[in-house]
């Protein structure tokens, strides 16, 4: 599941245009992720905050 | 706002403020949605731009220009400094803008045209009748409206979503992503007058680190690395850290802007049945600098130049529309983004010692014509050897 860290997020839109899915949307100050996401996990290697995390689903 | 214009479009950055001007002074009936609450702000963007870029547009006015440059300075991996100044010694070559209010005064010129304006108002979804463009639904304050129009310009930026809707791929490649951070920092110790570029794989991989100056001892200190280059522990925010801790330790940082600028070739195809993309929206930044206004602003104008044709003919399937496509892929800027493109593919490969090299090989250099690409022409005059591994590259460039 891809995580948003909304306390580091700094609402960029730069991991929206990377996402191969376009799972990402940037409603102003707000990353919504739908749930065509993948996991794949490209846009939180790009994100220049750390914003962004895959993690294991409990 | 209406329920049917002539043409709607899609974010009030600078190529949705330029299509809504350009449309209203045509004559058409035109809307600019923007879904943040605000023009112009957050800023993303270090806010450079040559004197006559800027000019083609709009005349300098004070009260949007924070900074006057009369050259650049380019800072080699080794620390080596390389001067860029005008041939008139002191005269002006670009602008640092003041972006919050730059864009609103083109928002503005584009309502004073005629063209209405909604904030706080997101496309949520394209209005698509036979897999043809004729409209999008807004969201404004809990209320979902449709808005028709006959054609629709995206201009939604870096993190476009419009034109995906309508069925094109506009996935930039990860390697083709500079990762962003940009700190506006006061109380520094800067040459008020040059923007300075830092090049090296230890200082920006893939990228560069720039020190745009914005007035008395503050300035815009940013940074792009390649997202191929990002990952936990040694992101664009990790580099800029180390870089003002070393450079400006006792600045203080007033704005925090993350940021993502595509490097990529433009979209293959910029026209749609109804549908125009302008802008970051369709890729068109230099790929060399990093630079999108102008850009923005030709591509923008040039859209609604076409729009209006087309509308008046009565036909705006994407074959009529793609005189847009073909007309910015000709020109000056549309030649100079594929030039540029091969360019940087070349330097993001260069060894920093390489690099060095040919920095070293030009300490000053002033130019007749102030230009990335004037700096690359003097830098193969003098490096000659250069030509060989520039290949055909080479022979456009002379
Ligand atoms: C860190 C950084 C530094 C840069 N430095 C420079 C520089 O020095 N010089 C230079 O020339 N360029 C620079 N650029 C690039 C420049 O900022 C862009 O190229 C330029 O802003 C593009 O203009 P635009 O109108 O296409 O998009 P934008 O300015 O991004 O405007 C798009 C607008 O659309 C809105 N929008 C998006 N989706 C929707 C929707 N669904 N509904 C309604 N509205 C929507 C957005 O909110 C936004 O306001 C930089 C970029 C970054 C990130
Ligand atoms: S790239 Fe990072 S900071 Fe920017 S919007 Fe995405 S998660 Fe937020
Ligand atoms: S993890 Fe992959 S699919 Fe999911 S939002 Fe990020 S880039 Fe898109």
């Amino acid at each position: 599941m891809l995580k948003v860290h909304r306390d580091i997020c700094g609402y960029c839109g730069c991991c929206v245009s990377v996402c191969p899915e376009g799972a990402l949307e940037l409603i102003d100050a707000y990353l919504s992720v739908e749930k065509n996401c993948t996991n794949c996990g490209v846009c939180a290697k790009v994100c220049p905050l750390g914003a962004l995390e895959v993690v294991d689903e409990e | 706002m209406k329920s049917k214009y002539d043409m709607l479009v899609i974010g009030g950055g600078p190529a949705g403020a330029l299509a809504g001007k350009t449309a209203a002074e045509k004559g058409l009936s035109a809307l600019i949605v923007e879904k943040r609450p605000a023009i112009g702000a957050p800023v993303r963007c270090a806010e450079g731009i040559g004197k006559e870029a800027l000019c083609e547009f709009i005349d300098p006015d004070p009260r949007w220009i924070s900074a006057e440059m009369t050259g650049a300075t380019i800072v080699a991996p080794d620390g080596f400094v390389m001067k860029l100044g005008s041939e008139m010694a002191g005269s002006k070559v670009g602008y640092v803008l003041d972006r919050k209010i730059f864009d609103r005064e083109l928002v503005w010129k584009a309502a004073e045209a005629g063209c209405d304006v909604t904030v706080k108002s997101r496309a949520a979804a394209p209005i698509l009748e036979d897999g043809a463009v004729k409209g999008a639904k807004i969201e404004h304050a809990g209320k979902t409206t449709d808005v028709r129009a006959d054609v629709v310009i995206a201009a939604d930026g870096v993190e476009s979503k419009f034109s995906r809707w309508c069925g094109i791929d506009t996935t930039v490649p990860v390697r083709e992503i500079m990762s962003s951070v940009q700190y506006v920092m006061t109380d520094i110790d800067i040459d008020e007058q040059s923007t300075v570029f830092y090049l090296g794989n230890e200082v920006a991989p893939e990228g560069y680190l720039w020190v745009f100056p914005k007035g008395k001892r503050s300035a815009n200190v940013g940074i792009g690395i390649s997202g191929k280059k990002s990952g936990e522990g040694h992101r664009a925010k990790d580099y800029l850290d180390r870089f003002v801790k070393k450079t400006f330790p006792e600045g203080k940082t007033i704005e925090y802007i993350p940021g993502g600028v595509s490097v990529c070739r433009p979209l293959a195809n910029t026209a749609a049945d109804g549908l125009l993309i302008t802008g970051d929206a369709a890729r068109v930044v230099d790929p060399l600098t990093g630079g999108g206004i102008y850009n923005a602003m030709y591509t923008g104008r040039l859209a609604a130049e076409v729009a209006a044709v087309c509308i008046g003919k009565g036909d705006v399937s994407r074959k009529a529309l793609m005189m847009y496509d073909r007309s910015w892929r000709e020109s000056k800027l549309g030649k100079s983004i594929e030039r540029n493109y091969l360019i940087k593919e070349y330097v993001i490969k260069l060894p920093d010692t390489k690099l060095n090299e040919i920095i070293h090989s030009v300490s000053n250099i002033n130019m007749k014509e102030f230009s990335t690409i004037n700096l690359i022409k003097e830098i193969i005059r003098v490096n000659p050897k250069l030509v060989l591994e520039l290949g055909v590259l080479a022979a456009s460039l002379r």
